[in-house]
Protein backbone atom coordinates (compact mmCIF):
# COMPACT_ATOMS: atom_id res chain seq x y z
CA UNK A 1 0.00 0.00 0.00
CA UNK A 2 1.32 3.39 -1.00
CA UNK A 3 1.77 5.88 1.23
CA UNK A 4 -1.40 8.58 1.89
CA UNK A 5 -0.64 12.59 2.21
CA UNK A 6 -2.55 13.94 6.00
CA UNK A 7 -4.00 16.91 6.14
CA UNK A 8 -3.95 17.18 10.17
CA UNK A 9 -6.40 20.74 10.53
CA UNK A 10 -5.50 23.43 12.87
CA UNK A 11 -7.31 21.63 16.09
CA UNK A 12 -4.70 18.40 16.29
CA UNK A 13 -2.30 20.44 16.97
CA UNK A 14 -3.96 22.42 19.87
CA UNK A 15 -7.69 21.46 21.25
CA UNK A 16 -7.22 17.77 19.29
CA UNK A 17 -3.82 16.69 20.64
CA UNK A 18 -4.93 13.36 21.81
CA UNK A 19 -6.28 12.77 18.45
CA UNK A 20 -2.28 14.00 16.99
CA UNK A 21 -0.99 11.82 18.75
CA UNK A 22 -2.93 8.25 18.98
CA UNK A 23 -3.31 8.60 14.97
CA UNK A 24 0.16 8.69 14.88
CA UNK A 25 1.00 5.72 17.45
CA UNK A 26 -1.97 3.82 15.96
CA UNK A 27 -0.87 4.21 12.24
CA UNK A 28 2.86 3.21 13.10
CA UNK A 29 1.17 -0.50 14.40
CA UNK A 30 -0.79 -1.06 11.55
CA UNK A 31 1.98 0.05 8.68
CA UNK A 32 -0.41 3.47 7.38
CA UNK A 33 2.30 5.31 6.24
CA UNK A 34 0.90 8.91 6.78
CA UNK A 35 3.20 12.39 5.21
CA UNK A 36 1.67 15.26 6.35
CA UNK A 37 0.96 18.66 3.29
CA UNK A 38 3.86 20.92 3.79
CA UNK A 39 2.68 23.75 5.15
CA UNK A 40 -0.62 23.61 5.25
CA UNK A 41 -3.12 26.55 6.17
CA UNK A 42 -6.80 26.08 7.87
CA UNK A 43 -9.49 25.08 6.15
CA UNK A 44 -11.94 28.10 6.97
CA UNK A 45 -14.14 25.83 9.29
CA UNK A 46 -17.63 26.60 8.93
CA UNK A 47 -16.86 30.88 9.21
CA UNK A 48 -15.06 31.06 5.81
CA UNK A 49 -17.94 30.18 3.96
CA UNK A 50 -20.60 32.77 5.20
CA UNK A 51 -18.51 36.06 4.73
CA UNK A 52 -16.99 35.16 1.17
CA UNK A 53 -17.10 32.34 -1.13
CA UNK A 54 -14.35 32.84 -3.55
CA UNK A 55 -11.52 33.68 -1.04
CA UNK A 56 -13.14 31.24 1.33
CA UNK A 57 -12.91 28.78 -1.43
CA UNK A 58 -9.26 29.53 -2.55
CA UNK A 59 -8.08 29.36 1.06
CA UNK A 60 -8.64 25.44 1.15
CA UNK A 61 -8.27 25.08 -2.75
CA UNK A 62 -4.33 26.23 -1.51
CA UNK A 63 -4.10 23.19 0.62
CA UNK A 64 -5.28 20.67 -2.23
CA UNK A 65 -2.86 22.77 -4.98
CA UNK A 66 0.03 22.04 -2.23
CA UNK A 67 -1.11 18.07 -1.67
CA UNK A 68 -1.37 17.70 -5.30
CA UNK A 69 2.34 19.32 -6.28
CA UNK A 70 3.43 16.68 -3.01
CA UNK A 71 0.81 14.06 -4.28
CA UNK A 72 4.12 11.71 -5.81
CA UNK A 73 2.39 8.29 -6.33
CA UNK A 74 -0.24 8.85 -3.12
CA UNK A 75 -3.05 11.19 -4.71
CA UNK A 76 -5.33 10.53 -1.37
CA UNK A 77 -5.62 13.06 1.45
CA UNK A 78 -6.64 11.81 4.82
CA UNK A 79 -7.95 14.62 7.09
CA UNK A 80 -8.90 13.14 10.50
CA UNK A 81 -10.99 16.19 11.59
CA UNK A 82 -14.36 16.35 10.45
CA UNK A 83 -14.76 19.94 9.29
CA UNK A 84 -11.64 19.80 7.06
CA UNK A 85 -12.65 16.75 5.68
CA UNK A 86 -16.10 18.17 4.65
CA UNK A 87 -14.31 21.67 3.54
CA UNK A 88 -11.72 19.82 1.16
CA UNK A 89 -14.27 17.47 -0.33
CA UNK A 90 -16.62 20.67 -0.88
CA UNK A 91 -14.02 22.29 -2.65
CA UNK A 92 -13.27 19.30 -4.54
CA UNK A 93 -16.47 18.88 -5.69
CA UNK A 94 -17.66 22.03 -6.40
CA UNK A 95 -14.80 23.14 -8.30
CA UNK A 96 -15.13 20.21 -10.54
CA UNK A 97 -18.73 20.50 -10.42
CA UNK A 98 -19.22 24.25 -11.00
CA UNK A 99 -16.68 25.16 -14.15
CA UNK A 100 -17.20 28.95 -13.67
CA UNK A 101 -16.00 28.91 -9.56
CA UNK A 102 -12.91 26.71 -10.44
CA UNK A 103 -11.45 29.02 -12.53
CA UNK A 104 -12.01 31.84 -10.57
CA UNK A 105 -10.46 29.95 -7.71
CA UNK A 106 -7.40 29.07 -10.06
CA UNK A 107 -7.19 32.74 -11.04
CA UNK A 108 -6.66 33.46 -7.20
CA UNK A 109 -3.99 30.77 -6.91
CA UNK A 110 -2.17 31.96 -9.88
CA UNK A 111 -1.21 35.14 -7.34
CA UNK A 112 0.33 32.84 -5.62
CA UNK A 113 2.05 30.91 -8.06
CA UNK A 114 -0.05 27.75 -7.65
CA UNK A 115 -2.95 25.55 -9.29
CA UNK A 116 -5.30 23.06 -8.84
CA UNK A 117 -7.05 20.47 -11.56
CA UNK A 118 -10.42 19.58 -9.47
CA UNK A 119 -10.36 16.10 -8.90
CA UNK A 120 -6.74 15.28 -9.01
CA UNK A 121 -6.09 14.26 -5.13
CA UNK A 122 -9.15 12.18 -3.82
CA UNK A 123 -10.38 13.13 -0.35
CA UNK A 124 -11.39 10.92 2.49
CA UNK A 125 -11.82 10.52 5.79
CA UNK A 126 -9.60 8.86 8.54
CA UNK A 127 -12.24 6.21 9.78
CA UNK A 128 -13.16 5.12 5.86
CA UNK A 129 -9.59 4.63 4.58
CA UNK A 130 -9.17 2.55 8.18
CA UNK A 131 -12.09 0.34 7.22
CA UNK A 132 -11.74 0.61 4.05
CA UNK A 133 -8.05 -0.01 3.41
CA UNK A 134 -6.50 -0.85 6.18
CA UNK A 135 -9.60 -3.18 6.88
CA UNK A 136 -10.82 -4.77 9.95
CA UNK A 137 -9.16 -8.22 9.99
CA UNK A 138 -5.56 -6.54 10.29
CA UNK A 139 -7.33 -4.04 12.98
CA UNK A 140 -8.16 -7.13 14.61
CA UNK A 141 -4.82 -8.65 14.47
CA UNK A 142 -3.16 -5.56 16.18
CA UNK A 143 -5.43 -6.13 19.14
CA UNK A 144 -4.13 -7.01 22.13
CA UNK A 145 -5.62 -6.10 24.99
CA UNK A 146 -9.44 -6.31 24.17
CA UNK A 147 -11.85 -3.30 25.73
CA UNK A 148 -13.64 -5.90 26.66
CA UNK A 149 -16.60 -5.19 29.47
CA UNK A 150 -16.02 -1.00 28.17
CA UNK A 151 -19.41 0.30 26.76
CA UNK A 152 -19.04 2.61 24.50
CA UNK A 153 -21.51 4.87 22.14
CA UNK A 154 -19.69 5.28 18.84
CA UNK A 155 -20.35 9.06 17.74
CA UNK A 156 -19.62 10.52 14.64
CA UNK A 157 -21.28 14.18 14.30
CA UNK A 158 -22.25 15.70 11.49
CA UNK A 159 -19.85 16.64 8.81
CA UNK A 160 -17.96 13.24 8.28
CA UNK A 161 -21.43 11.24 6.88
CA UNK A 162 -23.28 14.50 5.44
CA UNK A 163 -23.33 15.39 2.95
CA UNK A 164 -21.07 12.65 1.67
CA UNK A 165 -19.99 14.31 -1.77
CA UNK A 166 -17.96 11.27 -2.53
CA UNK A 167 -20.80 8.79 -1.29
CA UNK A 168 -18.25 7.05 0.91
CA UNK A 169 -20.61 6.05 4.09
CA UNK A 170 -23.17 3.40 4.93
CA UNK A 171 -25.70 5.96 6.23
CA UNK A 172 -25.88 9.63 6.42
CA UNK A 173 -27.93 9.29 9.60
CA UNK A 174 -27.22 5.93 10.77
CA UNK A 175 -23.89 4.78 9.79
CA UNK A 176 -22.17 1.66 11.00
CA UNK A 177 -18.52 1.77 10.43
CA UNK A 178 -17.59 3.59 13.97
CA UNK A 179 -19.77 0.42 15.44
CA UNK A 180 -17.82 -2.02 13.38
CA UNK A 181 -14.48 -0.61 14.09
CA UNK A 182 -14.97 -0.42 17.78
CA UNK A 183 -16.60 -3.74 17.94
CA UNK A 184 -13.08 -5.42 16.27
CA UNK A 185 -11.94 -4.19 19.06
CA UNK A 186 -13.95 -6.08 21.79
CA UNK A 187 -15.68 -3.14 23.31
CA UNK A 188 -19.77 -3.19 23.78
CA UNK A 189 -20.88 -0.76 21.35
CA UNK A 190 -24.15 0.64 22.05
CA UNK A 191 -26.39 1.30 19.54
CA UNK A 192 -25.98 5.48 20.28
CA UNK A 193 -29.12 6.91 18.44
CA UNK A 194 -28.23 9.82 18.43
CA UNK A 195 -24.59 9.37 17.06
CA UNK A 196 -24.78 11.86 14.01
CA UNK A 197 -26.46 14.35 15.70
CA UNK A 198 -24.94 17.77 16.28
CA UNK A 199 -22.67 19.10 19.35
CA UNK A 200 -23.35 22.35 19.12
CA UNK A 201 -20.50 23.14 16.69
CA UNK A 202 -19.17 26.82 17.08
CA UNK A 203 -22.86 27.40 18.94
CA UNK A 204 -20.45 27.41 22.04
CA UNK A 205 -19.46 31.08 21.25
CA UNK A 206 -22.48 32.50 19.79
CA UNK A 207 -25.31 31.06 21.39
CA UNK A 208 -23.82 29.43 24.59
CA UNK A 209 -27.40 28.07 25.54
CA UNK A 210 -28.14 26.45 22.64
CA UNK A 211 -25.29 24.83 22.36
CA UNK A 212 -25.16 23.91 26.20
CA UNK A 213 -29.01 21.98 25.08
CA UNK A 214 -27.42 20.47 22.23
CA UNK A 215 -24.29 19.24 24.31
CA UNK A 216 -26.90 17.48 27.06
CA UNK A 217 -29.41 15.42 24.83
CA UNK A 218 -26.19 13.96 23.88
CA UNK A 219 -24.92 13.05 27.26
CA UNK A 220 -28.03 12.56 28.81
CA UNK A 221 -28.54 9.73 25.78
CA UNK A 222 -25.01 8.48 26.36
CA UNK A 223 -26.19 7.88 30.35
CA UNK A 224 -29.13 6.80 29.56
CA UNK A 225 -27.95 3.62 27.42
CA UNK A 226 -25.58 3.37 30.57
CA UNK A 227 -21.75 4.26 28.83
CA UNK A 228 -18.47 4.94 30.00
CA UNK A 229 -17.22 6.70 27.28
CA UNK A 230 -18.55 8.87 23.93
CA UNK A 231 -15.72 7.51 21.11
CA UNK A 232 -15.71 10.50 18.69
CA UNK A 233 -14.25 11.01 15.55
CA UNK A 234 -14.41 14.99 15.51
CA UNK A 235 -12.17 17.48 17.37
CA UNK A 236 -15.35 19.64 17.54
CA UNK A 237 -17.10 17.46 19.35
CA UNK A 238 -14.40 16.06 21.24
CA UNK A 239 -14.16 19.99 22.40
CA UNK A 240 -17.84 21.06 23.22
CA UNK A 241 -18.63 17.14 24.77
CA UNK A 242 -15.61 16.99 27.00
CA UNK A 243 -14.67 21.00 28.01
CA UNK A 244 -18.12 22.70 28.13
CA UNK A 245 -19.52 19.46 29.92
CA UNK A 246 -19.10 21.10 33.27
CA UNK A 247 -20.44 24.20 31.74
CA UNK A 248 -23.37 22.54 30.44
CA UNK A 249 -24.30 20.38 34.14
CA UNK A 250 -24.07 23.91 35.19
CA UNK A 251 -26.96 25.50 33.09
CA UNK A 252 -29.38 22.14 33.67
CA UNK A 253 -28.05 21.43 37.30
CA UNK A 254 -26.93 17.95 36.16
CA UNK A 255 -24.34 16.14 37.04
CA UNK A 256 -23.07 14.18 33.80
CA UNK A 257 -19.16 12.80 33.96
CA UNK A 258 -18.83 11.30 30.82
CA UNK A 259 -15.31 10.98 29.29
CA UNK A 260 -15.32 11.78 25.62
CA UNK A 261 -12.13 10.38 23.34
CA UNK A 262 -10.89 10.35 20.08
CA UNK A 263 -11.71 6.69 18.57
CA UNK A 264 -7.73 6.30 17.67
CA UNK A 265 -6.91 6.47 21.38
CA UNK A 266 -8.99 3.21 21.62
CA UNK A 267 -7.52 1.88 19.30
CA UNK A 268 -3.97 2.67 21.03
CA UNK A 269 -5.64 1.07 24.66
CA UNK A 270 -6.21 -2.22 22.24
CA UNK A 271 -3.58 -2.70 20.55
CA UNK A 272 -1.42 -2.23 24.24
CA UNK A 273 0.06 1.09 24.66
CA UNK A 274 0.06 2.05 28.19
CA UNK A 275 -3.11 5.09 28.81
CA UNK A 276 -0.79 8.04 28.57
CA UNK A 277 0.39 7.17 25.30
CA UNK A 278 -2.94 6.84 24.04
CA UNK A 279 -3.52 10.30 24.35
CA UNK A 280 -5.38 9.74 28.10
CA UNK A 281 -4.76 12.16 30.73
CA UNK A 282 -5.57 15.27 28.17
CA UNK A 283 -9.61 15.11 28.64
CA UNK A 284 -11.07 17.46 30.86
CA UNK A 285 -13.70 14.67 32.21
CA UNK A 286 -11.46 12.39 33.23
CA UNK A 287 -11.65 8.88 31.42
CA UNK A 288 -9.84 6.94 34.68
CA UNK A 289 -12.86 5.37 35.88
CA UNK A 290 -14.04 4.15 32.81
CA UNK A 291 -10.05 2.74 32.12
CA UNK A 292 -10.23 1.05 35.71
CA UNK A 293 -13.04 -0.63 34.78
CA UNK A 294 -11.11 -2.57 31.68
CA UNK A 295 -8.52 -3.05 34.45
CA UNK A 296 -5.79 -0.95 32.92
CA UNK A 297 -2.97 0.37 35.76
CA UNK A 298 -3.15 3.56 36.98
CA UNK A 299 -1.19 6.62 35.72
CA UNK A 300 0.42 8.94 37.91
CA UNK A 301 -2.63 10.80 39.72
CA UNK A 302 -3.78 13.84 38.30
CA UNK A 303 -4.12 17.04 40.57
CA UNK A 304 -7.90 17.60 41.82
CA UNK A 305 -9.54 14.38 40.94
CA UNK A 306 -11.19 13.63 43.68
CA UNK A 307 -13.56 16.37 42.48
CA UNK A 308 -14.55 14.55 39.20
CA UNK A 309 -15.40 11.27 40.20
CA UNK A 310 -18.67 10.02 39.09
CA UNK A 311 -21.24 10.88 40.56
CA UNK A 312 -24.95 9.58 39.27
CA UNK A 313 -26.79 12.56 37.54
CA UNK A 314 -29.38 14.39 39.11
CA UNK A 315 -32.78 14.83 36.71
CA UNK A 316 -32.31 16.68 34.26
CA UNK A 317 -34.60 19.95 33.53
CA UNK A 318 -34.12 20.67 29.78
CA UNK A 319 -36.56 19.85 26.95
CA UNK A 320 -38.11 16.11 26.97
CA UNK A 321 -36.22 13.92 25.07
CA UNK A 322 -37.46 10.81 24.13
CA UNK A 323 -36.57 7.68 26.09
CA UNK A 324 -34.95 4.44 25.36
CA UNK A 325 -37.43 2.04 24.83
CA UNK A 326 -37.98 0.00 28.24
CA UNK A 327 -36.32 2.36 30.14
CA UNK A 328 -38.70 5.14 30.37
CA UNK A 329 -38.98 7.42 33.48
CA UNK A 330 -35.42 6.32 34.49
CA UNK A 331 -34.33 9.36 32.95
CA UNK B 1 -40.49 30.60 5.44
CA UNK B 2 -37.47 32.00 4.98
CA UNK B 3 -37.83 30.03 1.54
CA UNK B 4 -41.26 31.62 1.14
CA UNK B 5 -39.88 34.86 1.90
CA UNK B 6 -37.11 34.51 -0.76
CA UNK B 7 -39.51 33.18 -3.53
CA UNK B 8 -41.83 36.29 -2.62
CA UNK B 9 -39.05 38.64 -3.43
CA UNK B 10 -38.90 40.04 0.33
CA UNK B 11 -35.04 40.70 0.28
CA UNK B 12 -34.49 42.52 3.65
CA UNK B 13 -36.54 40.05 5.64
CA UNK B 14 -35.11 37.26 4.50
CA UNK B 15 -31.54 38.69 5.23
CA UNK B 16 -32.44 40.08 8.57
CA UNK B 17 -33.85 36.23 9.43
CA UNK B 18 -31.82 34.44 12.18
CA UNK B 19 -32.20 31.30 10.39
CA UNK B 20 -28.87 31.21 8.90
CA UNK B 21 -27.03 32.36 11.92
CA UNK B 22 -28.54 29.43 13.86
CA UNK B 23 -27.64 27.11 11.49
CA UNK B 24 -24.57 25.03 12.93
CA UNK B 25 -24.01 23.43 9.01
CA UNK B 26 -24.82 19.99 10.73
CA UNK B 27 -26.51 18.77 6.78
CA UNK B 28 -29.29 16.97 7.90
CA UNK B 29 -31.81 19.35 5.73
CA UNK B 30 -29.49 18.67 2.54
CA UNK B 31 -29.19 14.91 2.93
CA UNK B 32 -33.28 14.91 3.64
CA UNK B 33 -34.23 17.85 0.94
CA UNK B 34 -36.23 15.50 -1.69
CA UNK B 35 -36.02 18.35 -4.11
CA UNK B 36 -32.02 18.29 -3.64
CA UNK B 37 -31.59 21.93 -2.41
CA UNK B 38 -28.29 22.68 -0.77
CA UNK B 39 -29.53 24.42 2.03
CA UNK B 40 -26.89 24.54 3.97
CA UNK B 41 -24.88 26.30 1.09
CA UNK B 42 -27.89 28.63 0.60
CA UNK B 43 -27.58 29.79 4.53
CA UNK B 44 -23.73 30.60 3.68
CA UNK B 45 -24.95 32.70 1.11
CA UNK B 46 -27.74 34.74 3.00
CA UNK B 47 -25.04 35.18 5.93
CA UNK B 48 -22.54 36.65 3.73
CA UNK B 49 -25.38 38.70 2.23
CA UNK B 50 -26.38 39.58 5.50
CA UNK B 51 -22.56 40.62 6.56
CA UNK B 52 -22.59 42.81 3.32
CA UNK B 53 -25.88 44.68 3.44
CA UNK B 54 -25.90 44.90 6.91
CA UNK B 55 -28.95 43.55 7.98
CA UNK B 56 -28.35 41.03 10.83
CA UNK B 57 -30.02 41.52 14.05
CA UNK B 58 -27.65 40.53 16.88
CA UNK B 59 -24.20 41.18 16.29
CA UNK B 60 -22.47 37.71 18.07
CA UNK B 61 -22.21 35.40 14.96
CA UNK B 62 -21.10 37.71 12.59
CA UNK B 63 -18.32 38.80 14.71
CA UNK B 64 -17.28 35.31 15.24
CA UNK B 65 -17.30 34.47 12.01
CA UNK B 66 -15.27 37.94 11.21
CA UNK B 67 -12.60 37.59 14.02
CA UNK B 68 -12.03 33.96 13.04
CA UNK B 69 -11.44 34.98 9.25
CA UNK B 70 -8.82 37.79 10.88
CA UNK B 71 -6.95 35.28 12.78
CA UNK B 72 -6.75 32.91 9.51
CA UNK B 73 -6.17 35.78 7.07
CA UNK B 74 -3.18 36.98 9.71
CA UNK B 75 -1.87 33.57 10.43
CA UNK B 76 -2.93 31.25 7.81
CA UNK B 77 -4.22 29.29 10.97
CA UNK B 78 -6.76 29.49 13.21
CA UNK B 79 -5.77 30.89 16.78
CA UNK B 80 -8.40 29.61 19.68
CA UNK B 81 -6.84 31.42 22.80
CA UNK B 82 -7.05 34.82 21.01
CA UNK B 83 -10.54 34.01 19.23
CA UNK B 84 -12.33 33.25 22.29
CA UNK B 85 -10.71 35.91 24.54
CA UNK B 86 -11.68 38.31 21.99
CA UNK B 87 -15.27 37.22 21.40
CA UNK B 88 -15.85 36.62 24.99
CA UNK B 89 -14.69 39.84 26.08
CA UNK B 90 -16.91 41.90 23.42
CA UNK B 91 -20.01 39.50 24.03
CA UNK B 92 -19.93 38.10 26.70
CA UNK B 93 -17.98 39.52 28.82
CA UNK B 94 -19.93 38.73 32.59
CA UNK B 95 -19.56 34.90 31.51
CA UNK B 96 -15.92 35.12 31.49
CA UNK B 97 -15.25 34.09 35.35
CA UNK B 98 -17.62 31.01 34.88
CA UNK B 99 -15.57 29.88 31.63
CA UNK B 100 -12.12 30.80 33.49
CA UNK B 101 -12.21 27.31 34.55
CA UNK B 102 -12.56 25.72 31.78
CA UNK B 103 -9.95 27.98 29.81
CA UNK B 104 -7.55 27.36 32.94
CA UNK B 105 -8.23 23.31 32.13
CA UNK B 106 -7.55 23.52 28.50
CA UNK B 107 -3.88 25.92 29.05
CA UNK B 108 -2.93 23.08 31.80
CA UNK B 109 -3.58 20.19 29.55
CA UNK B 110 -1.79 22.32 27.09
CA UNK B 111 -4.91 21.63 24.64
CA UNK B 112 -4.62 25.35 24.03
CA UNK B 113 -1.35 27.61 22.78
CA UNK B 114 -0.90 31.34 24.06
CA UNK B 115 0.43 32.18 20.64
CA UNK B 116 -0.67 31.12 17.64
CA UNK B 117 1.26 29.40 14.77
CA UNK B 118 1.99 31.40 11.67
CA UNK B 119 2.22 29.24 8.33
CA UNK B 120 5.72 29.80 6.06
CA UNK B 121 3.71 30.31 2.87
CA UNK B 122 1.83 33.27 4.75
CA UNK B 123 2.97 36.09 2.35
CA UNK B 124 1.30 33.11 -0.52
CA UNK B 125 -1.82 33.04 1.16
CA UNK B 126 -2.20 36.91 1.16
CA UNK B 127 -1.85 37.39 -2.45
CA UNK B 128 -4.06 34.70 -3.18
CA UNK B 129 -6.79 35.76 -0.47
CA UNK B 130 -6.51 39.57 -2.26
CA UNK B 131 -6.61 38.48 -5.26
CA UNK B 132 -9.82 36.07 -4.28
CA UNK B 133 -11.83 39.33 -2.73
CA UNK B 134 -10.97 40.92 -5.78
CA UNK B 135 -12.85 38.24 -7.79
CA UNK B 136 -15.40 38.42 -5.58
CA UNK B 137 -16.59 41.48 -5.97
CA UNK B 138 -16.96 41.36 -10.21
CA UNK B 139 -18.93 37.93 -9.62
Amino acid sequence: MSGYLLYPGCSMETSAVAYHDSLAAVADLLGLELREIDDWNCCGATEYLGINLIPAYALIARNLALAARQANGSRTVVAPCSACYLNLSKANHYMRERPILGERVNEALAAGGLHYDPGSVHIRHLLDVLINDIGLERVRDRVSRPLAGLRVAPYLGCMVPRPDYEKRWSDHEHPDELDRLLEALGAEVIDFPLKTHCCGGHMTQISPETAYELIRRLLQAADQYQADMIATVCPMCQLNLDAYQSAANQHFHTDYSIPVVFFTQLMGLAFGLDAEAAGFGRELVSARDALDRIGLPRQAPEEGEGATRQRRPRKPEGLPMPTVPGREGKG
Amino acid sequence: MLFAMIRAGMRDDALRSNTPWICVSCYHCVVRCPQDVHIADVMYTLKSMAIRAKLYQDSTAPDFSQTFVHMVETYGRSFEFGLATRHYLRHFPLKIPGMAGMGIGMLKKERMHLRPTKIAGMDQLSAILARAKALELTA
